[in-house]
């Protein structure tokens, strides 16, 4: 019984790296199709990523904004939810930072900061528990109002920054934060911020919440038997509405550390589907906190590799996005990677 | 006043609003397939993409647009076939294939543009598909002017709207495949295949969205541009949803959001920033699923896996 | 006569269950034949094995003389098979002709020519008396009409064989009474019928054989009018066999639960449970006998607090718990082992120590503070509840879902018996559970009893319910036709109510039932 115990442990780490490698393996081919060594190709994006502690710090730094928007899709997944709303959660989380970033000057580090970072959660709260709210009011799917409010979300912050709080130039984004609300670069040239101890610490949080707290219990039990759930007297639409709301506070910090970390500035549409990345990371990482902060790293090195690859090899930067929507197929179709593993093993 | 309704009702607002629906129609028009065949399709996005590249890049290599249109075509069925494997044999979820379609065929696209053209960015400027005039059509007063002169595609969408009409509620096969959306056992007991109907419809949505992305690159302009569908595969899924599922009903909805997307820039100079136009077709959408203008309720099965037995 | 139908030792297995073992059947020309047997029994299964919705492991099947191999529906169609299910296999915002040519669909050049369509369907209902508007939508439709869409349907592919499962449980006593009338047409007409019930009064108003199920076996097949309420009740509900509880006589103590004038519907709006009073008291055991789907399952969620109630009301001690969250009931003092474990009363993938604190997690010693879980308290009760339940394997972090069905329920009702709740719902206590672990779940609950507890017991188990009630309610149609003391029941006696037979009637049975 223990040992079926751990076996299934061990098809939990399995079954993403099979994706992982079927991902490389078919990516290899697009590698080939340029006509290109795919060794050669993923040698320099290993060696780029993580070759030296500077490639390192970058990968990392690349990872961070992904740490959160997959702890978002990952933990609303834990209560039964599918949280593709993450990527309007980041712009709505950015924008609050923003805003606290460059309109109270003034302030004392200790408060200006922590200030910000709390605006920025506060806005993907609200905007995660939007579809929350109105899947536990009117049962609609959370997934279609959630992609609608992405969208808003968009539009909503490109008036913001260009209209009533844009910054004065020809550029489409608002005014400079005080240097009181930024982050910390940990690792000058590369611009890894203070906000990767953020995303950990979120990680740890969300870990902490789930799985040691009586709120983490009733979400899970909603999220994997919710008749059972309402049968031991949890509120199954107030968990729903809970579960968005702390989704959207974790999408928020995304935006936040992107804003306060590296922009320093709200930038329109800089967000470039760090939301849908998310859903990625999430999958890879099985919604585990763990496995989602392994899932940002790799994520984060393939994009970091990519540039070097693109400049040294004539193999496009855009394989990297290529292979990384082949690892959502795989991931997504378990039962295909369980018979290729299985076919293997009978061979 | 008299001046925002000359603006609101003028010819060459409304021949824009046409031109700016005409994507969203195809798109929407598959949209309509899939989830009445009970496969939710977020995929529209990148089935319009890979389309619009498809069309370009046969139209760029034979300089004939019209085997640009049947590239795109053929494209847009081998994603809808992809995503159909994935939902409907692997019982992936639905929303997670499609998104990873979208993504792939964001990340695809600029990959081969790159790679046959350097460019980054935008890709040469291809033969495309002139835009024809309707003779008879053209002299009428007002109306000539507004669909007298459009692209062939222009005319193609409407006359898609009215055959996925008839396909739908006036074919057997349209009887089937509603009833494959709403409840697959009860048509599983009377013979009807849903893995097969589920299939067809899925891939009817990519031929579609891949219509809808040819206008894109070699009717509305002639070239493909990275990311160019530019949100308008979910523009069309809340056509789809604000039009309840029905093919007359999306076109309603296509055409008025094509008409907010052609006023934006007038409406620009008297105050109205673009982007809350942008953000209309959404807002509509959640406010039309909350039942404030008449409920929309979609398929019954509609994402869910068909299990037999 | 010759059989229009034979099937040969069929056999089914699914994951836990046996759901047909070697059983035979045979459909004659023109016949009747009433499928009956208690839920689970196998009926349904083996119905749908001949439907092509699923394959036998074993066994053979044979229409009008031939072999044959039904994978699919389709094949059954061919062979003039058509089945009416219980849950309707209808597509609702289609309409009546739509759905009752769906997938034999007439043309007219492209399209489908619905003008036909309901021509035809006008023709066939006028064929055999059943009328129908084939314009209307079926969701505008009655739950009979509806079902009379159903059999259009299977008429209009020809069939000569048609099965009807559980056809009167959605009915009206006078739809009922339509659809008897329709049956009997069609019989005249040369249609060979199945019908499948667990209503005896109907097996011997419309039948000309009855064949019984038991446990996925067949008891047996005998000619209708050879045969009688008591004699078939019998053989539903098999021999009883008394499990040997050691019980002392109960002390009924004061009134714990009470229900006064309960009324409940279901999703529908039908009317579930109608206008019941019954109470049950301190240091007893009522149990509720009735054939399944009678209102047991609505009455006790309406307790729980996990269905409304329509009207009438509900005491828990001296608090009213009418319409109360599951929670508030529970702080009440309730404990509940619902009937069907895997959809209530388990979260299947979370471990056996997470899924003995459900419904206390929130309560100390689990939680530190207000929030923060107290694992080690966690872990204590459960190895405490492990060890005075002997469930097995003895492992805390082991999932749910990975214990057999018997340990699956002594988690269950470990949990909610070592609360000591005041009152003590068990619903089907030991459905799919082992022998031993019968024997071991009847002991515990005397021992609640004994302690004081309010016992509910409702269970289909004609033997569970005389060996543990100190008190019987039979619940038939949604009312409790009878509240009987432990010493006045007989197995038979409750057999004959269980299945619709009045008190009043009972001795005039006794003595009459074997001149029909």
């Amino acid at each position: 019984m223990l040992s079926r115990a751990k076996a299934i442990r061990w098809q939990e780490i399995v079954t993403p790296l099979a994706a992982v490698v079927l991902a490389l393996i078919i990516g290899s081919g697009f590698i080939l199709f340029v006509g290109e060594n795919p060794l050669t190709a993923y040698r320099i994006l290993f060696v780029e990523s993580f070759g030296s502690i500077r490639n390192l710090a970058t990968t990392l730094q690349r990872a961070t904004p992904l740490m959160f928007t997959g702890l978002a899709v990952a933990f609303a997944y834990r209560a039964g939810l599918f949280n593709i709303g993450a990527e309007g959660q980041v712009y709505m989380g950015a924008f609050a930072a923003a805003w606290v970033g460059f309109t109270f000057t003034g302030l004392p580090r200790f408060i200006h900061l922590p200030l910000a970072i709390l605006a920025g959660m506060a806005g993907g709260a609200i905007w995660g528990s939007i579809p929350g709210y109105l899947k536990a009011k009117l049962g609609i799917h959370e997934v279609i109002n959630a992609i609608m409010l992405n969208f808003i979300a968009l539009y909503l912050t490109d008036w913001l920054a260009t209209g009533p709080f844009h910054g004065g130039s020809w550029v489409p984004e608002t005014a400079r934060i005080s240097p009181s609300a930024a982050l910390t670069r940990l690792y000058p040239p590369t611009r890894l911020s203070g906000g990767i101890f953020l995303a950990l610490a979120a990680a740890v949080v969300a870990y902490f919440i789930l799985w040691k707290t009586r709120q983490g219990y009733e979400l899970r039990a909603v999220g994997l038997n919710p008749q059972a759930a309402e049968y031991g007297g949890i509120n199954v639409a107030k968990n729903t509405v809970i579960a968005m709301a702390v989704a959207g506070a974790i999408a928020g910090l995304a935006g936040t550390e992107q804003i306060l970390g590296l922009h320093n500035r709200f930038i329109v549409r800089f967000s470039a589907d760090l939301g849908f990345m998310g859903i990625a990371v999430a999958l890879l990482g099985k919604n585990h906190p763990v496995g989602v902060l392994f899932a940002a790293i790799l994520f984060g090195a393939l994009q970091t590799g990519s540039a070097a690859m693109d400049r040294l090899t004539s193999v496009p930067r855009e394989l990297i996005t290529i292979i990384q929507a082949l690892i959502i197929f795989f991931v997504a179709a378990e039962y295909l990677i369980r018979r290729i593993l299985r076919m293997r093993e009978e061979a | 006043m008299g001046e925002v309704l000359a603006l609101l009702f003028n010819t060459a607002v409304f021949a824009a609003a046409l031109r700016m629906a005409t994507p969203l129609i195809f798109a929407a028009l598959g949209g309509i397939f899939s989830e009445r065949s009970g496969v939710v399709n977020i995929a529209l996005e990148g089935m319009m993409l890979i389309g619009a590249f498809t069309a370009m890049f046969v139209s760029h290599q034979t300089g004939l647009p019209w085997l640009g249109v049947v590239g795109a075509v053929l494209a847009g069925i081998v994603i809808g076939l992809l995503h159909a494997f994935f939902c409907i044999h692997y019982r992936a979820n639905q929303v997670v294939v499609g998104t990873a379609i979208n993504i792939f065929a964001g990340g695809l696209t600029v990959f081969l543009l790159r790679y046959y053209f350097g460019a980054a960015g935008t890709s040469p400027s291809v033969p495309t598909i002139p835009d024809i005039t309707i003779p008879v059509l053209s002299q009428i007063p007002w109306i000539g002017r507004i669909i007298g002169r459009q692209n062939p595609l222009v005319y193609l969408a409407l006359l898609a709207v009215v055959v996925a009409h008839l396909v739908v509620y006036r074919t057997p096969w349209g009887l089937r495949l509603r009833a494959v959306g709403e409840h697959p056992r009860a048509a599983d007991t009377v013979g009807v295949h849903v893995f097969r109907m589920r299939y067809l419809a899925v891939a009817l949505s990519g031929a579609l969205a891949g219509l809808g992305g040819t206008y894109l690159s070699i009717a509305h302009l002639s070239r493909f541009s990275e990311g160019m569908t530019a949100g308008r595969g979910f523009i069309a899924l809340a056509a789809v949803i604000f039009g309840k599922w029905t093919p007359y009903g999306a076109l309603g909805a296509c055409l008025f959001f094509g008409y907010a997307d052609a006023l934006q820039m007038r409406l620009q100079d008297v105050g109205v920033p673009t982007q809350f136009m942008n953000m209309l077709p959404y807002v509509l959408t959640m406010v039309a699923l909350a039942g404030f203008i008449g409920k929309s309720v979609g398929p019954k099965a509609s994402g869910e896996p068909y299990i037999k037995g | 006569m010759d059989k229009v139908l034979e099937m040969h030792a069929i056999t089914k297995q699914f994951p836990r269950v046996l759901a047909n073992d070697q059983v035979d059947f045979d459909l004659e020309y023109g016949e009747i034949h009433a499928l009956v047997g208690e839920n689970g029994s196998g009926k349904s299964t083996l119905m749908n094995i001949l439907y092509g919705l699923y394959q036998q492991d074993a066994g053979e099947i044979v229409v009008r003389g031939r072999p044959v191999q039904i994978n699919e529906p389709r094949v059954a169609i061919d062979l003039k098979i058509g089945m009416v299910f219980q849950h309707f296999m209808l597509v609702e915002p289609l309409t009546v002709a739509e759905n009752i040519v769906l997938g034999a669909e007439l043309k007219k050049g492209l399209f489908f020519d619905s003008k036909r369509a309901v021509q035809e369907v006008e023709n066939l209902s006028r064929q055999y008396g059943l009328t129908i508007d084939p314009r209307a939508k079926i969701a505008d439709l009655s739950v009979g009409l509806q079902q009379r869409v159903e059999i259009l349907k299977a008429l209009y592919r020809g069939a000569e064989i048609l099965i009807l499962d559980e056809p009167t449980a959605v009915l009206t006593p006078q739809e009922v009474e339509d659809l008897f009338k329709v049956l009997r047409t069609l019989k005249a007409k040369g249609t060979s019928i199945v019908f499948i019930t667990h209503k005896i009064k109907e097996v011997l108003a419309l039948s000309d054989r009855v064949s019984v199920l038991r446990r996925g076996r067949k008891v047996g097949t005998k000619a209708t009018a050879e045969t009688d309420e008591q004699n078939l009740a019998e053989m539903m509900v098999g021999r009883v066999v008394l499990f040997n509880v050691d019980k002392k006589p109960a002390q009924p103590g004061p009134e714990v639960l009470r229900m006064e004038q309960l009324t409940v519907e279901d999703q529908f709006g039908q009317v579930k449970v109608d206008q019941v009073d019954l109470s049950v008291r301190k240091g007893e055991v009522l149990g509720i006998a009735g054939v399944e789907g009678n209102g047991q399952s609505e009455l006790v969620e309406a307790i729980a607090g996990l269905r409304k109630a329509a009207s009438g009301r509900i005491f828990l001690g001296d608090r009213e718990i009418t319409n109360s969250s599951p929670l508030k009931v529970r702080e009440a003092g309730f404990g509940y082992v619902p009937e069907d474990r895997h959809r209530r009363g388990l979260v299947l993938d979370y471990t056996v120590a997470d899924n003995l604190i459900l419904g206390i997690h929130g309560k100390k010693p689990f939680v530190k503070g207000c929030m923060i879980r107290d694992d080690q308290a966690v872990y204590e009760n459960a190895e405490q509840i492990i060890e005075q339940y002997d469930i097995r394997p003895p492992v805390a972090k082991q999932l749910a879902r990975s214990l057999s069905g018997g340990n699956q329920q002594k988690i269950v009702v470990g949990r909610e018996f070592t609360q000591n709740p005041d009152l003590l719902i068990c619903a089907q206590p030991t459905r799919g559970v082992d022998v031993g672990a019968i024997e071991f779940i009847h002991q515990q609950v005397i021992a609640q009893r004994d302690q004081g507890a309010a016992v509910l017991l409702v269970s289909a188990e004609l033997d569970e319910i005389l060996s543990l009630s100190d008190r019987v309610a039979v619940m038939y149609n949604g009312k409790i036709v009878s509240v009987m003391s432990a010493d006045e029941v007989t197995e038979h006696k409750l057999g004959f109510l269980m299945l619709g037979g009045r008190l009043e009637d009972y001795g005039a049975n006794e003595v009459n039932g074997h001149a029909k």
